[in-house]
């Protein structure tokens, strides 16, 4: 570099150049602030719904049916049984069609059908929740006449099933063809093949699946705002004694305990955030503690295990 | 060949005659599989039919005026008289925000996890923003009215409308006072932001992800930075599946009900200030369907279900259809 002239072009280069690191390494630390600023919100609100909801978190509140607004103690016992009978309504209803037609995406995923499947699927898992609601309000709630854990057990499958169809279908892709075409070579019909051999293989993934699923449905409330509605007496207990005085069969009383309207512990959770009463705020908090707590250990329990299984597989 | 024995010979070749007629079971299977899959497909055309069946009547009363932009629109149970437009204006206007602020946040954080943490980093920070995502909304709504409200949103409000809010023009957009309480339209956009961060940051990761080696490569042997390559190379090639990702979390927002209840305080005034409370198409159904009474307010809520899930169909539809087309595009290659 004698002449001038390619001096201060190389002065200017490396100007250039150093202006380019320092925009290099402004924008890598702004991507690394932003993903600390959007996990901000996760702590506060774990932390803080941890250090509410602990304070009012007592055995009366899982045991006991709740007492009149703005007095002392009670329980959310009705929610707690209102949550366990939706979320199984929903799990009846959501897993024999899910299973079934994830086995149809997952085998013709190029047939006309399959590509509606797997795209309905896919849309049906952004369809808002409240449309759900309204959906089962005119299918079942109109037609019934009434308000009733059946409607909300039905709203809360739908809104599963896309997680059940999307995950069985990967599940299935993942089980080796060769299992499949040796029980198919041994003379075993489809069927048995599907529901004995490859299932089975596919078995932890779609257990995982279908408990995400669940942790899901379990802390939905829009949709069973006009479906299962709410209800402070529900008792399964009283439901069932009272049955039996009046002579029904097992049946009748497990027709009358789905026909009833039922609370959520989400539900709850709404109704008593909006109620002046102190009380009723620290009990919000409870149910949000629980419920949190439930969702996010269903979570990280279904995550652990696919990592382990995929560790494991790789070998 | 005793004469005996011919009963039980025509039931077995009954019963053999059933299984290959039906495949050993497998026609069964067959016909359940189809008929699963058939009524999975149908489920959406069933809701929209539904819900455009139970509409009817709002939809002859009021006709197109129930859709239209007004400035004092009326939403009266008692003189059977409503307007939509106060609802489709909050939610609009609350997930535009919520998409302004969540789309550089969720480009940075998708390419933060996909190009430059480390990799030991990736999973448990991926883990946490699908933890963020799993969050029940009504939780976040109370969070949001008790902490979030009072601790950021109201000195937030103040302060905008101390300064944008004089200006002309966008000053209208952030005119005080924001109420005490701190529920407002401002509110409902902030919440909506956390909330769809998670789904849009998880897309945008897996279109860098599935973005080929071979394009990082040829970038910096070119002697780009690494900014350089992200900016000029990557962005450019993802951009219709991160274009996918927004349209993915505005799907989500337009949707999202209970945390937005909670927290934008359900009035239906006619100001369009983000920092006064306001109203969402979600939010009015929530509130009031339940206690609908007369026939034309229950089918006018429908009405308004029946457009959100018309719109949100439609933005999930295009969101799938962009995010496809990326991850068509790529498999050839692979990432080594």
């Amino acid at each position: 570099m004698t002449n001038t002239a390619s001096s201060t072009h190389f002065i200017r280069a490396r100007r250039g150049y150093t202006r380019r690191r320092t925009a290099n390494a402004v924008m890598l630390v702004l991507t690394g602030l932003t993903t600390a600023l959007a996990l901000i919100p996760l702590f506060w609100i774990i932390g803080y719904v941890v250090y509410q909801g602990g304070q009012y978190l007592t055995p009366a509140f899982f045991t006991e049916l709740p007492t009149p607004p703005g007095t002392e103690g009670g329980g959310v016992w009705n929610a707690i049984q209102g949550t366990i009978l939706l979320v199984i309504l929903a799990g009846l209803f959501a897993l024999p069609p899910g299973l079934l037609a994830a086995f149809y995406a997952a085998y013709y995923p190029n047939t006309p059908l399959g590509i509606a499947v797997r795209f309905s699927t896919d849309v049906l898992a952004g369809v808002p929740s409240i449309v759900i609601g309204l959906f089962l309000y005119a299918l079942v709630v109109v037609v019934q006449g009434h308000f009733s854990g059946l409607a909300g057990g039905i709203a809360l499958a739908i809104l599963m099933l896309p997680t059940i169809i999307r995950t069985t279908e990967e599940m299935l892709k993942l089980v080796p063809p060769s299992l499949r075409e040796a029980s198919l070579a041994l003379g075993a019909p489809e069927w048995k093949t599907s529901l004995q051999v490859v299932l089975p293989a596919a078995g932890n993934g779609l257990i995982t699946g279908f408990l995400l699923g669940l942790a899901r449905a379990s802390g939905e409330t829009a949709p069973l705002l006009f479906t299962a509605l709410g209800n402070e007496w529900f008792d399964f207990r009283s439901l069932i004694r009272s049955g039996l005085e009046s002579g029904m069969n097992p049946l009748e009383i497990l027709v009358r305990i789905i026909e009833q309207p039922v609370d959520s512990l989400p539900l709850t959770l709404w109704k008593y955030a909006q109620q002046p009463y102190p009380e009723r705020i620290h009990q919000a908090w409870a149910a949000a503690l629980v419920l949190m707590a439930f969702v996010l250990a269903v979570n990280i329990f279904a995550r652990l295990w696919i990592l382990f299984r995929a560790r494991r597989m790789k070998g | 060949m005793k004469a005996q024995t011919v009963p039980p010979n025509t039931m077995q070749r009954l019963r053999r005659n059933i299984g290959k007629a039906l495949h050993h079971g497998d026609r069964i299977w067959q016909w359940l599989t189809i008929g699963a899959g058939i009524g999975v497909a149908l489920l959406l055309l069933g809701i929209g039919w539904m819900l455009w069946r139970d509409s009817a009547d709002a939809r002859s009363a009021f006709g197109l005026g129930f859709l239209a932009p007004t400035a004092d629109a009326s939403w009266n149970p008692v003189l059977d008289k409503f307007e939509a437009w106060p609802f489709i204006y909050g939610t609009l206007i609350t997930s535009a925000v919520a998409l302004l602020l969540a789309i550089p946040i969720s480009v940075g954080i998708g390419i933060f996890l996909a190009e430059l943490c480390p990799s030991w980093l990736r999973l448990p920070l991926g883990w946490m923003l699908e933890l963020l995502a799993a969050i029940p909304s009504v939780v976040f709504g109370l969070w949001g009215i008790f902490v979030f409200l009072p601790e950021v949103v109201e000195p937030l409000g103040t302060f905008l409308a101390g300064t944008l809010g004089l200006l002309p023009g966008i000053g209208a957009l952030f005119a005080g006072p924001i109420p005490a309480s701190g529920a407002s339209r401002l509110a409902a956009a902030l919440i909506l932001t956390i909330m769809i961060v998670p789904t849009i940051s998880a897309v945008t990761r897996d279109v860098f992800l599935a973005i080929p080696r071979s394009q990082r490569e040829a970038a910096y042997a070119l002697g780009a930075t690494e900014w350089e390559t992200i900016s000029q190379v990557l962005v450019p090639y993802g951009l219709s599946g991160v274009l996918g990702a927004v349209i993915l979390g505005l799907g989500r927002a337009l949707g999202e009900t209970m945390a937005v209840t909670m927290v934008i305080g359900n009035s239906i005034g006619g100001a369009v200030s983000l920092l006064r409370p306001g109203y969402t198409m979600s939010s009015i159904i929530a509130n009031e369907f339940a206690e609908a009474v007369s026939r034309l307010h229950s089918q006018a809520l429908i009405e308004i279900g029946f457009l959100l899930f018309i719109v949100t169909l439609l933005v999930n539809m295009a969101a799938r259809f962009l995010v496809w087309r990326v991850a068509r595009r790529t498999p050839q290659e692979g990432r080594a």
